[in-house]
């Protein structure tokens, strides 16, 4: 196996999931491509402990955390979105704009 | 650029089972990632997003992280998907067809989702080109032979990279408190 199948299978993910962060605007469903971003990261960060000795996996499981934390105060956030406005289009978010 | 392609796809030394392995799962992960992002139903795409995440947990077993694979399969296919099932239910989400999840920029989320692909695609191509994946990183400071990574992975967790891991958790903690106070009806 080489290293670069892995880099390019995370390379497609990451820009699936920044396509979907741009093009969606259901909030549950932006949350969602920056799992799948998250998650090339860490094939990336596998990928290359392979060369560099277990920090790599070490960092990969604090991507994990980092990222339950994250769709925890996400799905928070977007339950407050829906509450206060009956919707989570977040293109309706747009009292900062002038 | 394509002779640089057909070499990578040609080189003698590929342990075939194993590439045919990763073909396979790789070729279901795209099409899976590329439904979340476009389906039309909400539910359909938390399901699709499933197949994504254990594809990744079986690149992890292909890439001999063990205990990486088996945290994603938990974490993830168990936790998160249903953390996110909650979410679209509480949020009385469209459960059927819904023809209003995408906004009007698509050109230009195709547009820059290439422009990342393809920049990071060639950089990639243009470092790593034919490396070949070798183990030895894993096993190079251990003096124990055998299937022991899980035991070197805990104990860099627990050595090394301890704080770190400590501060993980006040932060974790922190995070799940937080989202209490969010969301809890005062």
């Amino acid at each position: 196996m080489l290293l670069t199948q892995f880099l390019l299978l995370a390379a497609i993910l990451f820009s699936i999931g920044v396509y979907g962060v741009i093009v969606r605007k259901n909030g549950v469903l932006v949350l969602m491509s920056v799992e799948l971003m998250l998650n090339a990261v860490n094939i990336n960060l596998i990928a290359f402990s392979t060369y560099h000795g277990l920090g790599g996996q070490v960092f990969a499981l604090f991507v994990i955390a980092v990222a339950a934390a994250e769709v925890g105060v996400g799905l928070a956030i977007v339950l407050l979105i829906y509450r206060n406005r009956r919707s989570v289009d977040i293109d309706q978010l747009d009292e900062l704009k002038g | 650029m394509n002779a640089q392609l057909i070499s990578l796809f040609a080189a003698e030394t590929f342990e075939v089972p194993a590439n045919i392995a990763f073909s396979i799962i790789a070729i279901f992960m795209v099409i899976a990632a590329i439904r979340v992002v476009t389906t039309d139903n909400v539910v359909h795409a938390a399901l699709w997003l499933m197949v994504v995440l254990g594809g990744v947990g079986l690149n992890f077993l292909l890439l001999q992280a063990e205990f990486l694979a088996m945290t994603q399969f938990l974490i993830y296919l168990g936790a998160i998907i249903v953390l996110f099932l909650f979410g679209v239910m509480l949020t009385r989400a469209p459960l059927g067809r819904s023809d209003d999840l995408d906004n009007k920029q698509r050109p230009i989320g195709i547009v820059v989702g290439l422009l990342v692909l393809g920049l990071v695609s060639y950089s990639v191509i243009k470092t790593f080109g034919s490396d070949k994946l070798d183990f030895s990183a894993y096993d190079g400071s251990q003096a124990v032979a055998g299937n022991n990574r899980t035991e070197a992975l805990s104990d860099a967790i627990f050595s090394q990279y301890l704080i770190p891991f400590e501060v993980i958790s006040v932060l974790l903690l922190a995070a799940l408190i937080g989202a209490i106070v969010i969301a809890r009806r005062d």
